[in-house]
């Protein structure tokens, strides 16, 4: 680590601090009845969500998953206007009809996060397919998926299309030991995800996903692959879901000491010591930037609550079915 | 100039790719091959293998990769070679295209055309001939669109394209040799438009695609009892055009609603329901509905034909009804 990038740190710590506060408000809210629909949080994950995305730039595509809205907060979507949406609030990213599972900033290239497991991977290829064929240069197509949606025929089948087409499209695997409650090892015959880059021609990189830095690092170096080479990659990330699958979750295929473990040494924890033990940081100065983001998401509560219900009569939903 | 059924969506996508760069042509065998059917025939030739692109077997990937196309500003037109594969890719018809306009508050179209050979009478048997509309239509998200003449098929599949809208566009194989007078100059036949293809009096035969002719001919056949029967053509069955339905149907007194589609939780029932709810007082017999046998669609030629409605079931059963209520 270096003393001249400590803007960039304080960046990193500062969104990661933004996705977990953003998360903890989602889960009280719940808690006190607040939230109508399921919710998919991504506790843990932080540093593969604000790694992840780092990185992109602003033309490029981003198809997340249920688990889409630390994706959406590294990439800087309204924290207001995403809280209101959860709430089903009229001045929600998708005037309350989306909900948490479908969150979307179309401005910031994110083609919405996405119900069904796999299914953004096509439509991540067809994002590419347009880069390509309007040979827009730096520019590429980003598809969220894990090692749930790994052992789906919509994931497999693109990233062979993807291969065969040389399609720009960075498929970013996120492996995060369950899928709802079935672990990796049980639901597929080889953990080793990096090797399905190779039978479809796609470049591969792997990193410790609850190490933001080289999470970072990882995927600049895979935006350039992809954009340099003019070929797909695939990124694999470790890390762990700290936060139960959805609402209904009740943790009975793990232990609580499990959950303890990894949420102690989970990425915001891991970051702060090394800024805290490389001295770049005091224990101040990184309390300050996580009562920032506090400060932020309870602005963002603020705005939610305030906001009126979604309540749009039959007959305009009945019309923002099909566009004109 | 009289042109085939195949030749005049050749034409449509053809013109619109002429008109439009961002209209690509993908799917299995579209290219050299010329498509399943012969309906893409010739287009790589003109366009190039960027705009026409032959895709691998792999139905959920590439009508996947043209829904993502269509919502980031191309207008691709997906040819899936037989509309029973529909079932292969239909989380990404029904999850994806039909909702994304609406999920995401608007902010992305999917300008996307599902070409698709659908129906019987091929003796291809029972994954190769089914006609499954009544699943798209039950979608909402999704326009369908079912030519019964070249030239229908030409008008319409060009505002398919220029629709902002997923449209899955039902070909019917046995139509794909049929042939119609199609103008030199362009025109567009405007989605949600049905068509009367034959004026009557006594009965409306309501349909679309192939049982279109079939109804012709049935028509043709009970004018020598004096029966005159009126032909309406649906021609899109989402959104379906009521007001021309309707007021057929109170011209004519009676209705008989035919299609290919296993008659049971098919289409016709939804026609028939439009009807009763809203003409139930113009009515002088009951609504009728013939349709396919509640059965896969058998190979051989003898008991396909048993299957499928014909003709002479439709004139039997205007006889019937009209019989019994005096024309």
């Amino acid at each position: 680590m270096k003393t001249d990038n400590k803007n960039f740190y304080k960046e990193l710590m500062l969104r990661m601090c933004r996705v977990r506060q953003f998360e903890e408000e989602v889960k009280r809210l719940y808690g006190e009845g607040a939230v109508h629909g399921t919710l998919h949080l991504c506790m843990g994950e932080e540093a593969v969500d604000v790694g992840s995305t780092y990185y992109l730039k602003d033309g490029d595509y981003v198809f997340a998953t249920h688990r889409g809205h630390g994706i959406c907060i590294g990439r800087g979507v309204d924290l207001s206007k995403m809280m209101a949406e959860i709430l089903g609030r009229s001045t929600g990213t998708n005037f309350g009809r989306g909900g948490s599972m479908h969150i979307c900033d179309i401005d910031k290239g994110i083609i919405g996060c996405n119900g069904v497991v796999g299914a953004n991977a096509p439509t991540a290829c067809g994002a590419a397919l347009s880069i390509k064929l309007k040979k827009e240069e730096d520019r590429v197509a980003v598809c969220f998926t894990g090692d749930g949606a790994a052992n789906t025929g919509a994931l497999l089948e693109s990233m062979n299309l993807a291969g065969v087409w040389k399609l720009p499209v960075i498929f970013v695997l996120i492996e995060n030991h369950y899928a709802v409650s079935t672990v990796v090892e049980r639901a597929s015959a080889d953990t080793d995800f990096t090797k399905r880059a190779e039978p479809f021609g796609l470049g591969c990189f792997e990193t410790d996903g609850n190490d933001v830095l080289s999470v970072a690092e990882t995927m600049e170096k895979a935006r350039r692959f992809v954009i340099e080479n003019k070929k797909p990659c695939l990124v694999v990330e470790h890390t762990y879901r700290v936060s139960g699958h959805s609402r209904s979750d009740q943790n009975k295929y793990r232990s609580p000491e499990e959950i303890q473990y990894w949420d102690e040494h989970g990425p915001i924890n891991r970051f702060t010591d090394s800024l805290i033990s490389e001295g770049l940081f005091t224990e101040a100065e990184i309390n300050s930037i996580k009562s920032q983001a506090e400060a932020e998401m309870k602005a963002a509560v603020e705005f939610a609550v305030n906001s009126p219900a979604a309540d749009e009569e039959v007959s305009g939903l009945l019309k923002a079915v099909y566009a004109d | 100039m009289i042109k085939t059924y195949r030749e005049a969506i050749i034409e449509a996508a053809a013109e619109e790719m002429q008109r439009d760069a961002s209209v690509i042509v993908m799917g299995e065998d579209v290219g050299i091959y010329g498509g399943g059917f012969g309906a893409t025939d010739g287009l790589i030739q003109r366009f190039g293998p960027e705009r026409v692109l032959d895709t691998p077997v792999s139905e959920t990937a590439f009508v996947g990769t043209a829904i993502g196309a269509a919502a980031t500003g191309m207008r691709p037109i997906v040819e899936l070679m037989f509309s029973d594969f529909m079932a292969v890719c239909w989380d990404q018809i029904m999850n994806e295209a039909a909702k994304m306009h609406f999920m995401y508050a608007g902010r992305v179209n999917v300008p996307l055309v599902i070409r698709t050979a659908s129906g019987g009478g091929t003796g291809a048997s029972s994954q190769h001939s089914q006609s499954l509309e009544n699943m798209y239509c039950h979608v909402p998200g999704l326009k369908v669109v079912v030519p019964s003449t070249a030239y229908d098929a030409k008008g319409l599949l060009k505002s398919a394209v220029r629709d902002n809208n997923p449209v899955i566009f039902l070909e019917q194989k046995l139509l794909y040799d049929t042939s119609s007078d199609i103008p030199e100059e362009e025109y567009l036949i405007p989605i949600g438009q049905a068509d009367i293809k034959r004026a009557g009096t006594d009965i409306t035969f309501i349909t679309y695609g192939r049982m279109v002719q079939e109804c012709l001919k049935a028509a043709e056949a009970l004018s020598e009892d004096g029966i005159n029967a009126e032909v309406l053509d649906l021609r899109t069955l989402s959104p379906i055009d009521e007001r021309t339905v309707l007021a057929s149907v109170r011209k004519t007194g009676r209705a008989l609603i035919v299609h290919e589609a296993v008659r049971f939780g098919g289409f016709g029932g939804e026609i028939s329901a439009l009807i009763m709810e809203n003409a139930f007082d113009a009515l002088k017999s009951p609504v009728m509905r013939i349709g396919g046998e509640f059965c896969p669609i058998p190979s051989g030629i003898k008991i396909e034909r048993k299957i499928l409605p014909e003709a002479d079931r439709i004139i039997d059963a205007a006889r019937g009804i009209v019989c019994k209520t005096g024309a």
